[in-house]
């Protein structure tokens, strides 16, 4: 069981910069998201956790040791890869014990470790079996056994669930965080799909080009991102940007666009230029009263809600509203927004301004 | 122009049904997807359709005529397939003109050109007609293929899964201007998927389908809100519909075993306690894992609900199906 600090830690690889500066810290038993797309360095980041990589510059603590430029095998970590590999001469009883009697420990202690680990993943009944014949979630549930069976101080996980289709996956992400509920041993855990991300962690960090845009609890960091990249990575459909030129000061408590005086939460700072104002589908709605229309250039049906598309001056709007409501494209429609959930953007830092709204979330981080 | 009509379609592999007597019929513009796992027969569908395999038995006909015996250059359709095939040593023009260089099609320089620059515009590539097919990113190339397909305007376009390999932005924008280039042309799609959020976005008409046969056919709306039986009404929705012991709230009709609940039919205050094992915060909604006599379920709440694990939330059924032993809705 371990705390995991990262204190500006950076990775060159050559000329290119994978991770620029990144700090935070897992605490203890958390199961922490390391989120963004291909290529934003999460992966370089879980291995430099784990010793496969060495930090260019920076620090890593493991329980407030400094770990940084041990190599993988001295930090007590187990890795659990996207392609699970086992052993495929090997049963699934000896591919779980393998790491224990590759240290050492005897046979019976071996066996009595792999009985506990497998009755922890419902897999008693298939010790004896061959790897090959077994089913994916059989071979990941082994993998995971593998990892298990030595009691590590942390779990280190890359996509693990990546090349399963949707429905399993689904079925894994379960499963896992109830092992991890279970077990409350501290989990990193790299991903590209922010629903698994929002679904299964603690705490997110939210990378995008070797930097870390965000770091907290998944609601806070939807509901108050504190980027524009972080607002259109997370949710689906992401943030609505209604773009316009002009000015909100500070102490604002509302903002025009064309000829409509929009309510916001009250500014805490203050921008001017391009800027936008951010607002998740489903905080707009239809009304008819509203002076700021938009014409419905598309509906999708969602079964309990519909994704409204409208054409805006500001830009393309999305709302998610009830499927029950009658909506045509091509018509005209009043758009509402809820004041209390609306973000604005500064356009050129692409940075959230504080505002009564977000400043608990991106003050502290 | 045109109507499509499946009639009493088998086809089996090595003594196994790939499809096992299926009917439909798609009318003309409308834009059918065929929704079911892999394995269920939705491939093999479009391949009948197209040509591209033969049916043992049954026949495909398109405008009351019968496609026996044509080979798919014959028949006026286009594909549109997951992995975009394009003809990497030619421009964008030229992959996009190529499908009218069919010696069938006889068709002039500058016809081709007109159509060429009228598909580029649609899909937004006009910029790229220059360039390199190599040289486009994921989603262009794609767009390349789906114009490679609107640009004969055939009477029919057969589609399979050509979105799954686009990440997820891309994907919805593509959503959108797929169906609207259909609702505008007027054509008939034919559309493969194993994603529900696609079935349910784009399509007039859902054909789910399982293990070969053709379990429901409908609007979207009829199969999420009107399932035929659990197989249908566990394909859309999700969370997925909870199906749990017909009885366990009390009285259920005779014949029930079981229970279906998606969770706007879960009525969240009132009713049979439950305890909470999990609470997923999604950001829009928030999901809750309940436990309720040993039996698991999923329902949403508010986003910011301040329910926690192990706390008691009351749980009553509101409007649910219920199931026979084989698992065929009962009314």
């Amino acid at each position: 069981m371990a705390q995991i600090r990262i204190e500006n830690v950076r990775k060159d690889f050559g000329t290119f910069n994978a991770v620029q500066s990144s700090t935070f810290t897992i605490e203890d038993g958390e199961f922490f998201m390391l989120l963004g797309p291909s290529g934003c360095g999460k992966t370089t980041t879980l291995r430099m956790m784990a010793g496969l990589e060495l930090p260019t510059s920076g620090e890593i603590y493991i329980d407030g040791e400094e770990v940084g430029m041990k190599p993988a095998s001295q930090r007590d970590i187990a890795f659990v890869f996207q392609m699970f590999a086992l052993y495929p001469h090997m049963n699934v009883g000896k591919n779980i014990s393998y790491p224990l009697l590759s240290q050492g420990m005897s046979k019976a202690e071996a066996k009595k470790k792999v009985d506990e680990v497998a009755q922890i993943l419902g897999i008693s009944d298939i010790l004896k079996k061959p790897v090959g014949g077994l089913s994916g979630g059989d071979r990941q549930r082994v993998a995971l056994g593998r990892a298990i069976v030595r009691n590590p101080k942390a779990f280190f996980m890359d996509e693990p669930l990546g090349a399963l289709d949707a429905e399993f996956r689904e079925h894994m992400a379960e499963e896992l965080r109830a092992l991890h509920d279970r077990m409350g041993a501290t989990t990193v855990y790299v991903t590209h799909d922010q629903l698994e991300a929002m679904q299964m962690g603690d705490k997110i960090v939210v990378m995008n080009h070797g930097v870390v845009e965000q770091f907290g609890v998944p609601q806070d960091i939807y509901d108050w991102p504190a980027t524009m990249f972080v607002a259109s990575f997370i949710g689906s459909p992401a943030m609505n940007f209604l773009e316009f030129h002009g000015m909100v000061g500070s102490g604002a408590t509302s903002l025009t666009l064309g000829d409509s005086e929009i309510s916001i939460p009250q500014m805490r700072s203050g921008a001017t230029g391009d800027l936008a104002m951010g607002i998740r589908p489903e905080h707009v709605h239809l009304n008819d009263t509203s002076t700021y229309r938009g014409e419905v250039i598309a509906t999708e049906y969602l079964g309990t809600t519909q994704i409204v598309t409208l054409n805006t001056p500001n830009g393309e709007v999305k709302a998610r509203v009830a499927s029950s409501k009658k909506v045509a494209v091509g018509e005209t429609a009043g758009l509402g927004f809820d004041e209390r959930s609306i973000s604005v953007f500064d356009k050129q830092s692409q940075r959230a301004l504080l505002s009564a709204g977000n400043e608990g979330v991106l003050q502290h981080g | 122009m045109a109507e499509v009509e499946l009639r009493n379609i088998s086809k089996s592999f090595d003594g196994v049904f790939a499809l096992n007597n299926v009917s439909m019929t798609i009318p003309d513009g409308a834009f059918v997807v065929l929704l079911g796992p892999t394995g269920a027969g939705k491939t093999t569908t479009l391949r009948m359709v197209s040509g591209l395999d033969k049916p043992d038995r049954g026949d495909v006909l398109v405008n009351g005529h019968s496609l026996a015996g044509l080979t798919p250059a014959q028949r006026n359709v286009a594909m549109v397939f997951q992995q975009y095939s394009l003809y990497p040593h030619l421009t964008v023009y030229e992959n996009l003109a190529f499908p009218l260089r069919s010696p069938l099609l006889k068709t002039s320089e500058e016809d081709i050109k007109v159509k060429v620059s009228r598909v580029a515009e649609t899909l937004q590539i006009a910029h790229k007609l220059d360039n390199k097919a190599t040289a486009l990113s994921g989603g262009e190339m794609q767009r390349v293929s789906i114009g490679r397909a609107l640009v004969r305007s055939p009477e029919l376009y057969l589609m399979d899964e050509p979105l799954s390999s686009l990440d997820a932005k891309l994907r919805a924008d593509l959503r959108i201007e797929l169906k609207s280039i259909q609702a505008d042309s007027g054509a008939t799609v034919l559309y493969v998927t194993h994603d529900q959020i696609e079935a349910m976005t784009m399509a007039t008409h859902v054909g789910v389908l399982n293990e070969g046969k053709l379990i429901q056919f409908g609007s979207p709306r009829e199969i999420y809100e009107d399932p035929v039986d659990i197989y249908a009404a566990s394909r859309l929705g999700q969370p997925r519909i909870n199906i749990l012991p017909a009885d366990l709230f009390g009285h259920a009709p005779t014949g029930a075993t079981s229970i279906g609940l998606r969770p706007e039919q879960i009525h969240q205050g009132e009713g049979q306690e439950s305890l909470v094992t999990r609470v997923e915060h999604l950001g829009d909604q928030t999901r809750l894992h309940l436990s309720l006599k040993d039996h698991d379920l999923t329902t949403v709440t508010d986003a910011h609900t301040q329910l926690a694990a192990g706390d008691i939330v009351r749980i009553s059924p509101q409007n649910p199906f219920f199931f026979d032993a084989a698992g065929d809705r009962i009314h």
